[in-house]
């Protein structure tokens, strides 16, 4: 629905402008009296606050498990279309058959992200993160893109709350007392 | 059930949650909610299939007015005026309840909705909520109604049972034993549909599993059927096993072309590249079912034989060379004086717009036709003797007017005789309806197709065509039903549409100027061809149309009984 946002007329102070000049001029004066701090980036980083948002990147858990199962969610949800996934079966005789499903291939053009974490949000295995790394650059658009290998070298590890699919594997190793 | 047609003497006014509604008696109160625009959630029942009633979860209450046992008048209610009604004190279930006169059903009252939630609460007891592994993610019900019927969390604390993830109950099929509701679509189609009894229940209460009979398997050619009607992600499909997610697909509505049933199908797209084929609806044709066979087409749109670029004398070339390379020979042909040096192999696989152009180019060669005719064994379902999809198209474009033979026995004896210089094949490997390499090097071979064979091998030009993935059309299938398909993938690069290149040599055989696209064709085809007058491409329904078939009643054609489908005659044992 259309929402109207009214436009209030100008008060007194605001139409003078004078004491706006004025705010504006205590800034600028503040600045001149500072010191002088510059950043020597990219030897010294500046501090990142919790809750950044940088370069979206695959994590393992703390057993070393992927966890990303291809869901293609994120895939799904991404505004820009960065994120590109292929899903491939695990195979029956591997150590997390259990866990049935894993991404053969999972690219995300940094070229195209926009860094909006939606990705993070809606994956269901909480296997995607933005992260604190914000700098990427490159020479060409290949190297743009981060595929697998990369995006877990950039996640690494995370502390894990559910371990589900640990769970799921002693449930099956338990099995049916009935068979 | 109903498909049954009802006289309107027939119909019964139901009211459901206050709404009246006329319906015919008997009619599934599924089926009349649906009609109201109202969803009883179900999981066991399907239109196409018995009832049993196994799945509890289409409860609804179901009450009648009120009548005096003694004297079976109305009791009234005083308060309303209306006629009182006894409604039953328990739930009922929706699927196993017939409309009859006067049925009040209730969907949405409190009782209704606790008996919901409390089945879908037992539903998911044992059901492993893996939705990001699961393959019927976007077409899951137990997901949907869970959504939309149950209680949000669950009261469950002992352990889950742990069944058998990868049972392969047959070569495409595979069971995932968890996920499994007992729903018994799978059992009672594979009974009731395929003929094919191969599925049972084991076992008692939470051990309750789904097998094959002992030593058998389900492995008939309607397996991947079973898969499509599994409300949950029991069943699925080996092939399509965690290759893609359903939500990114494109459909296109498109058209079995294994045999003349003219199953309709889904195409499922994703950028060009097809995952998967899956049955379309038609009452009249194929109901909700398909054969497996079908569903495998799609292989051929990337497989290493394709021809993917046009060749001239074996050596590859541009499409354009290539076009005029054969239009040079069908020229020299002509030029040469003496008529009858042409002749065209066309094809029963042809779409009826293409089968129209053909006709032109061999009006304008005044080049005879022949088609090959390809017969196998029907299975009296879904797969018809007759395994060219569109032989009816020919006899109603005119381009044959007899049942084509499965050997080109004329065509071998006028090369033998050196009448013949050219022969244009259009998608038939000539080699295969028995005519030896020696006889097709005696002449120049224009040969349109999509895969590499024999034919194409001793080709002097070969135009690459498109499957009929890659491009739109119609066929006829076996009850005269004109039925469309439509453009699912873009064709390989560089290739023409088939109608172009028809269009073109055409008119490089002096048929003038013909339309190429399937607006401009379908004007020219109503004109031409009587029993197609007034119909379109583009107002074709998507059911189809069924033809006038009363000009080729008399003739023999090969089909037996299939699904919706009684020939007219006593087939021919086979027209070789």
């Amino acid at each position: 629905m259309a929402y109207v946002v009214e436009r209030k007329p100008l008060s007194l102070s605001e139409r003078l402008y004078i004491p706006q000049v004025l705010a504006g001029m205590k800034t600028t004066l503040k600045h001149f009296f500072a010191p002088n701090v510059t950043m020597e980036y990219p030897e010294q980083r500046p501090a990142i606050p919790p809750g950044y948002r940088g370069v979206p990147t695959l994590v393992k858990d703390p057993h070393g498990r992927e966890k990303c199962v291809s869901c293609q969610l994120c895939e799904f949800v991404c505004p820009p279309k960065a994120i590109r996934i292929t899903p491939g079966e695990i195979p029956a005789d591997a150590a997390n058959a259990h866990v049935e499903k894993g991404p053969k291939a999972f690219d995300i053009d940094m070229l195209r992200c926009i860094y909006c974490g939606l990705c993070q949000e809606v994956c269901p295995e909480e296997a995607i993160w933005l992260q604190n790394q914000y700098s990427m650059s490159g020479y060409t658009r290949e190297e743009m893109v981060n595929n697998k290998e990369r995006l877990y070298e950039l996640g690494g590890t995370l502390p894990d709350q559910h371990f589900k699919w640990d769970k799921k594997k002693a449930a099956e190793q338990r099995g049916n007392a009935h068979h | 059930m109903s498909s049954v047609p009802a006289k309107p003497a027939d119909l019964v006014t139901v009211n459901i949650d206050g709404k009246d509604i006329a319906v015919p008696k008997g009619t599934n109160v599924i089926e009349a909610a649906k009609l109201l625009g109202i969803e009883i959630p179900h999981y066991c029942y399907h239109p196409k299939l018995s009832v049993v009633g196994n799945c509890r979860m289409c409860l609804i209450e179901m009450g009648l007015p009120a009548v005096d046992p003694a004297t079976k008048a109305p009791i009234m209610d005083p308060a309303s005026g209306k006629q009182k009604v006894n409604w039953m004190p328990r739930a009922q279930i929706g699927c196993a309840t017939n409309a009859m006169p006067g049925l009040h059903i209730r969907t949405n009252s409190p009782m209704v909705k606790e008996c919901r939630e409390g089945v879908t609460e037992f539903l998911l007891i044992n059901h492993p909520l893996d939705c990001p592994i699961c393959d019927q993610a976007g077409e899951c019900k137990l997901q949907e109604h869970s959504t939309a019927y149950g209680r949000g969390y669950s009261r469950f604390v002992e352990n889950k049972n742990v069944k058998p993830k990868r049972t392969q109950l047959g070569p495409r099929v595979t069971l995932d034993d968890e996920r499994c509701i007992l729903c018994s679509r799978c059992i009672r189609f594979s009974k009731e549909v395929a003929k094919d009894d191969v599925l049972g229940f084991i076992d008692r209460g939470s051990y309750s599993t789904l097998t094959c009979y002992p030593g058998k398997k389900l492995e008939n050619n309607y397996s991947l059927n079973t898969v499509d009607i599994c409300p949950v992600g029991a069943l699925t499909s080996t092939d399509f096993r965690f290759k893609m997610r359903v939500w990114f697909l494109k459909e296109t509505p498109s058209i079995d072309t294994e045999s003349s049933v003219g199953a309709n199908t889904v195409v499922w797209s994703r950028e060009g590249v097809i995952y998967r084929i899956t049955p379309r609806q038609n009452d009249a044709v194929n109901d909700t079912w398909m054969t497996d066979s079908g569903r495998l087409l799609y292989k051929q749109v990337r497989s290493e034989d394709r021809l993917l670029v046009a060749a001239i004398n074996g050596g590859t070339s541009a499409y354009d060379m290539a076009m005029k390379a054969a239009s040079d020979l069908l020229r020299a042909s002509l030029s040469a004086g003496a008529s009858g040096e042409v002749r065209i192999v066309g094809s029963g696989r042809s779409s009826v717009e293409e089968q129209f152009l053909t006709k032109k180019l061999a009006a304008a060669l005044k080049a005879p036709v022949a088609l090959v005719s390809r017969v196998g064994k029907g299975d009296g379902i879904l797969l018809s003797a007759d395994r060219n999809p569109n032989v009816r198209g020919a006899l109603v474009t005119g381009l044959i007017s007899a049942l084509p033979s499965q050997q080109l026995t004329s065509l071998a004896a006028d090369i033998d005789a050196g009448k013949v210089k050219t022969v244009v094949a259009i998608n038939e490997d000539l080699a295969a309806a028995d005519l030896t390499a020696a006889q097709l090097a005696k002449v120049s071979v224009i040969y349109l197709g999509t895969h590499k064979n024999a034919t194409s091998a001793a080709a002097k030009v070969v135009l690459p065509t498109l499957t009929v993935f890659e491009k739109s059309g119609t066929f006829v299938n076996q009850q005269f039903r004109l039925q469309k398909f439509t453009k699912a993938v873009p064709g390989p690069e560089g290739l023409a549409d088939d109608l172009v290149t028809l269009a073109n040599l055409a008119a490089s055989a002096g048929a003038g100027a013909l339309p190429s696209d399937l607006t401009g064709l379908w004007s020219t085809l109503a004109a031409e061809a009587p029993v197609l007058a007034g119909l379109s491409y583009a107002k074709l329904p998507a059911t189809g149309a069924v033809l006038d078939s009363a000009a080729w009643a008399g003739l023999p054609f090969v089909e037996g009984e299939t699904l919706h489908f009684k020939p007219a005659a006593v087939p021919a044992a086979a027209n070789a």
